[in-house]
């Protein structure tokens, strides 16, 4: 019943109820999609994908939307993936991007889907991705991935975008130390946004200390750009620092790092299905339970060919 | 309680809860949302003072089951048949539209006509709202 080429044909098109009903069923994992992957990643156009990560509060909606405002003035048709956390108890989730970006709802070349994250390791990063062709292939370029607040899954999300721009705020504290440094690791550009506050220099330059003395795959420290989302300050900007890091997103060296990252995403997910569909894979739950079984030989028999 | 993240269940049903028109207080919007975000749906909140166009092109780009509309201003008649027909006319012709808020009983028989439907009045409680659009809305893909 879901013909998926069909939605894919109008969506590239231009029909948005086509391409919202696409990205449904790309999100469920619907069986029609499997035989579309192929058309939908050769209906891209080379949209830029974009991840905007950052600890909670620290102003990523507003600056997604101070984003799309910006890339609209100059033209460009802006596609917005929100993601937000769901529930690990009852799977639902509660997604409020949209209450900062309502200023484009009625924006014909605005495109803005909320995503819930639907388990930890799951489909988010794949779904993710194949969300973001699909709006790529809907002629929608830029494609701003904003990822859930601070953790683990954001720096997964992070490893598919071409650009990661990571957003602090000014006077984080010592505490968060440790989550800046591993946010940072994945920034292409760093956005200190809030800097109408009191300290926002300072944490700019602690910031560049910090990254001028990073190895690790450094070739030169990220760019470090002073914001104010909600005035729309230094806004223009960061839209060039992300523009200008596209070209090095896209040399044949990073090209194979992403390539890797979706291929073993790829792999992973494709295991756990194999896994899940075993005959044997409720009374292996069983025996792991009742420790008759280590997970890790379990997991092997379970993915024996 | 033990997070399942392996759990096999149905798709969560997708619910954009929204404040159309000049209101100023979404408490209750608010607290549905929390509400039926702890019965498993996934829930879309626009913020407060959207218009008929804002709310309908939400509904269609987040391609929900359900929309949600919470209003307490008095202008429901003028407001909520102007969203229901925005909302068809976009195609979207199985999304179900529910309505809560303060809204008299007289006025109740009309919305209905005009494709609310059903309204949700002060101290409705949160499962029997969450069981409403389980049984209503459509069939998920």
């Amino acid at each position: 019943m879901a013909d998926g080429a069909a939605l894919l044909t109008a969506a590239v098109g231009g029909d948005r109820g086509a391409l919202a009903r696409l990205l449904t069923l790309i999100e469920n994992g619907n069986s029609a999609i499997r035989e579309l992957l192929p058309e939908i990643f050769a209906a891209t156009r080379g949209a830029h994908l974009v991840g905007i990560t950052g600890p909670p509060g620290a102003g990523k909606s507003t600056l997604v939307t101070a984003l799309a405002r910006e890339y609209r003035q100059r033209g460009r048709r802006v596609g917005i993936v929100a993601v937000d956390p769901s529930s690990p108890y009852t799977g639902g989730a509660i997604m409020g991007d949209r209450i900062r970006m309502m200023e484009h709802a009625a924006d014909r070349d605005v495109f803005m889907r909320s995503m819930a994250s639907r388990g930890e390791l799951g489909g988010i990063a794949a779904a993710t991705w194949l969300v973001t062709a699909a709006l790529d292939a809907a002629g929608y370029d830029p494609v701003l991935v904003e990822t859930v607040g601070a953790g683990q899954a954001e720096l997964e999300i992070a490893r598919l975008a071409e650009t990661t721009v990571v957003v602090e705020v000014p006077e984080m504290g010592d505490e968060i130390q440790a989550i800046k440094a591993g946010l940072l690791e994945v920034a292409d550009v760093v956005a200190v946004n809030k800097a109408d506050r009191p300290g926002a220099e300072r944490s700019a330059r602690q910031l560049r200390a910090m990254l001028a003395g990073a190895g690790g795959r450094f070739v030169a420290p990220p760019p470090i750009l002073l914001v104010v989302a909600t005035s729309g300050d230094g806004v223009g900007a960061l839209a060039d620092a992300i523009d200008a890091d596209r070209s090095r997103a896209r040399s044949p060296d990073q090209a194979r790092v992403r390539a890797r990252n979706q291929l073993l995403r790829a792999i992973t997910e494709g295991s756990r299905r194999r896994a899940e569909a075993h005959a044997e894979w409720d009374s292996t739950v069983t025996d792991i339970a009742e420790h008759r079984i280590d997970p890790i030989t379990a997991a092997e028999r379970l993915l024996e060919p | 309680m033990t997070a399942d993240a392996g759990r096999e269940q149905a798709f969560p049903i997708r619910v954009l809860i929204a404040k159309p028109g000049l209101d100023g207080r979404d408490r209750g919007a608010k607290v549905l949302a929390r509400g039926l975000r702890d019965e498993g749906f996934e829930v879309i909140y626009t913020g407060l003072r959207q218009t008929p166009e804002m709310i309908a092109d939400a509904a269609e780009q987040e391609d929900v089951d359900v929309v949600g509309l919470s209003i307490l201003s008095g202008a429901h008649m003028t407001l909520l048949p102007r969203i229901v027909e925005l909302i068809r006319s976009r195609g979207m012709d199985d999304v179900l539209i529910a309505a809560g808020g303060i809204i008299p009983d007289a006025d109740i028989g009309p919305l209905k006509e005009a494709g609310v439907a059903e309204i949700f009045g002060p101290g409705t409680r949160i499962g029997d709202i969450a069981r409403y659009f389980r049984e209503h809305a459509r069939p998920r893909t």
